[in-house]
């Protein structure tokens, strides 16, 4: 069986957006860039399927994006991925998920994947769509938000993570695509002589149009910071002051201090 | 205009949060009518068009089915919006169908503004305006962000039925795993987030809480590592609480953090950056790194 794991690679969210130019999206210069989180689960799930069915098991790992995108796809495959594919995209940031789910449909269509792993969102664009439509687009049974899988080669059982906690044990016919959710597991840190090896390992690079791209559907506008609540008072300082304000202002708007808390 | 509201069902329940679908359409000046796949004891207060299907006889999850009896209300309809709550169920039933509709999707929608629909991003921390192209549009509504107004009266039902062969099965459901700890009658709780850094780290967090007479609480990643029991975890797939005091120790402030502590009486952040969206729902924001911050806190509160 092959498998595919689809990997965006994000910036680190804690650094200071600004808008780009045509305020559709963040300005890229000075962020550093990661995996998404949620696809560390991806990979991992994937990479540790292959290790339990042994041999004839391959798994490939694709990322679309400008050429920033190549370290994070080496770095799936420092943690066991077989093969790698760059679709080459300079414009990726600007794409709709319908656009990125019908550019790896077009890469997996024609490819025979028992399982695609994906993750349930991106931490940038948090779209949750990229998984189902790339299921829907391939005819694929799916499963979001997964935290829980085994597969015995014809279907897959899962558990879907609900709301409260609760969880839905759910089969699936093969193939399937899967959108997994944080805490699916460990997801490994690769060892140096995996990160090394990875590093000489070649990829198949693509372009947009050689694996299909349709026109958008959506687009988007004003990119900009959330507002905070007017209320919030910030404080800012050394650590021994700030305490101090803060005891002070604990004691003024709130009562927990007297209620024989602060002891 | 027009709007498809598609409710839900979970163990034989109406979801609650799905009369926030209808403060939606108001919020829109849309007119409304509703989808339900549930149970027939649990229908919606609704006063319009309820295109309904039996949840026992075509499961209450079961996309491939649910695709096809939404695709049903949408060809009655032929509405210019098809909306989901951004759900476990909306956000896995939304995409399929906007493919099958070729239907642009926006996805956590928080706000309407003149050409599109404001939606988080960045975790939280930023905003964008997103406008679908196409003639109709799926949407997913950001949980809370519209009031829940369910309109009196009873609604008109209309039986929808579709073949139910499909390639996903729900086998069962299993709760979640409950502990001794009840968080959601503490006056104090503190959380310690990821930007704890390290395990050790959260006995600083143990430490404030211990000073202050609360409970720790955590945000998911510090649970998914282990360094708290779930049972101590905030958020939508953890626990609500509303304390009078809520300290939230190296904690960005993602939506589905927010959802559990946001009836908290009075909140105070400890964060090293200055624009966490936990500013947002922060009455003080503390800038300042928990390592050296939290000990100072403790010292000045035992003095
Ligand atoms: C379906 C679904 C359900 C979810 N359910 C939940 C849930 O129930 N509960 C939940 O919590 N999450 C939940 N999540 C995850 C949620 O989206 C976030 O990923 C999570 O809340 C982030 O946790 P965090 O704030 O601790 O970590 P991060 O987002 O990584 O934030 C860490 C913060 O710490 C700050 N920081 C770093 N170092 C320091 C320092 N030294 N001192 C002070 N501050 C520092 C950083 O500036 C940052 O703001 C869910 C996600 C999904 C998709
Ligand atoms: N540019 C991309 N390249 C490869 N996979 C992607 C890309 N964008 C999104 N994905 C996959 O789709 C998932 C959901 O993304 P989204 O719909 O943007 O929230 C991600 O977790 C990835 O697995």
């Amino acid at each position: 069986m092959n498998i595919l794991v689809c990997i965006k690679q994000v910036p680190d969210m804690e650094a200071r957006f600004t808008p780009n130019a045509t305020g559709t999206w963040f300005e890229e210069s000075g962020l550093a860039f990661r995996m998404n989180d949620y696809d560390e689960f991806a990979v991992e799930e994937a990479v540790r399927l292959k290790e339990r069915l042994g041999g004839e098991v391959e798994v490939t790992v694709l990322s679309i994006g400008p050429d920033r995108v190549v370290e994070t796809i080496r770095k799936a495959m420092a943690m066991g991925c077989d093969h790698g594919v760059h679709v080459r995209d300079d414009v990726a940031t600007d794409r709709d998920p319908w656009q990125i789910a019908t550019m790896i449909a077009g890469y997996a269509r024609s490819r025979g994947f028992g399982l695609i792993f994906t993750g349930m969102q991106s931490l940038d664009r948090g779209s949750a769509q990229v998984g189902v439509l790339v299921a829907e687009l391939l005819g694929l049974s799916c499963a979001t938000t997964v935290v829980g899988f085994s597969c015995d080669g014809a279907t897959a059982t899962v558990e879907r993570e609900l709301e409260g906690g609760t969880r839905a044990v759910v089969r699936l016919r093969l193939p399937a695509l899967l959108t997994c959710q944080l805490g699916l597991n460990t997801p490994r840190y690769p060892t140096l002589p995996n990160i090394l090896k990875a590093r000489k390992r070649e990829l198949l690079v693509l372009s947009p149009g050689e694996v299909g791209v349709e026109a958008p559907l959506a687009e988007a506008s004003g990119f900009s910071r959330h507002e905070r609540r007017s209320t919030c008072t910030v404080l800012e300082g050394e650590a021994g002051e700030l305490a101090g304000m803060v005891v002070d202002l604990l004691k003024e708007r709130t009562a927990v201090l007297r209620r024989g808390g602060g002891r | 205009m027009k709007a498809l509201l598609v409710a839900e069902c979970r163990q034989g329940r109406l979801v609650a949060d799905s009369a926030e679908l209808q403060g939606f359409a108001r919020a829109l000046g849309a007119g409304a009518s509703m989808v339900l796949v549930g149970n027939p004891g649990e229908l919606p207060r609704f006063d319009g068009r309820l295109y309904f299907a039996d949840a026992r006889e075509y499961g209450e999850y079961n996309p491939d089915v649910h695709k096809r009896l939404v695709l049903q209300a949408v060809e009655a309809e032929r509405p210019d919006y098809v909306v989901f709550l951004h759900s476990s169920y909306g956000w896995d039933l939304a995409p399929r169908v906007a493919v099958a509709m070729r239907s642009a999707q926006v996805s956590e929608v928080g706000g309407i503004v003149a050409g599109g629909f404001v939606t988080g991003c960045c975790n939280g921390k930023m905003r964008r305006t997103v406008r679908p192209l196409t003639p109709c549009a799926v949407l997913t509504l950001q949980p809370g962000a519209f009031p829940a107004e369910p309109s009196g009266g009873e609604p008109e039902i209309l039986r929808l039925e579709a073949v139910k062969d499909a390639s996903v099965e729900l086998l069962r459901y299993e709760p979640p795993s409950v502990g001794g700890i009840d968080l959601s009658r503490a006056e104090v709780v503190v959380s310690a987030g990821r930007g704890v850094g390290r395990r050790e780290h959260v006995e600083l967090v143990r430490a404030l809480a211990d000073a202050l007479g609360g409970e720790v609480g955590a945000s998911r990643p510090v649970v998914d590592a282990g360094w708290l029991e779930h049972e101590r975890q905030v958020g939508t797939t953890g626990q609500a609480v509303s304390p009078a005091l809520y300290v939230a120790c190296g904690i960005s402030g993602a939506i589905q953090h927010v959802a559990g502590m946001k009836g908290a009486g009075f909140v105070v952040a400890v964060n090293t950056d200055r624009d966490a969206p936990i500013g947002e729902v922060a009455d003080l924001l503390v800038v300042a790194d928990l390592v050296r911050f939290l000990p100072a806190l403790v010292a000045k509160l035992q003095a």
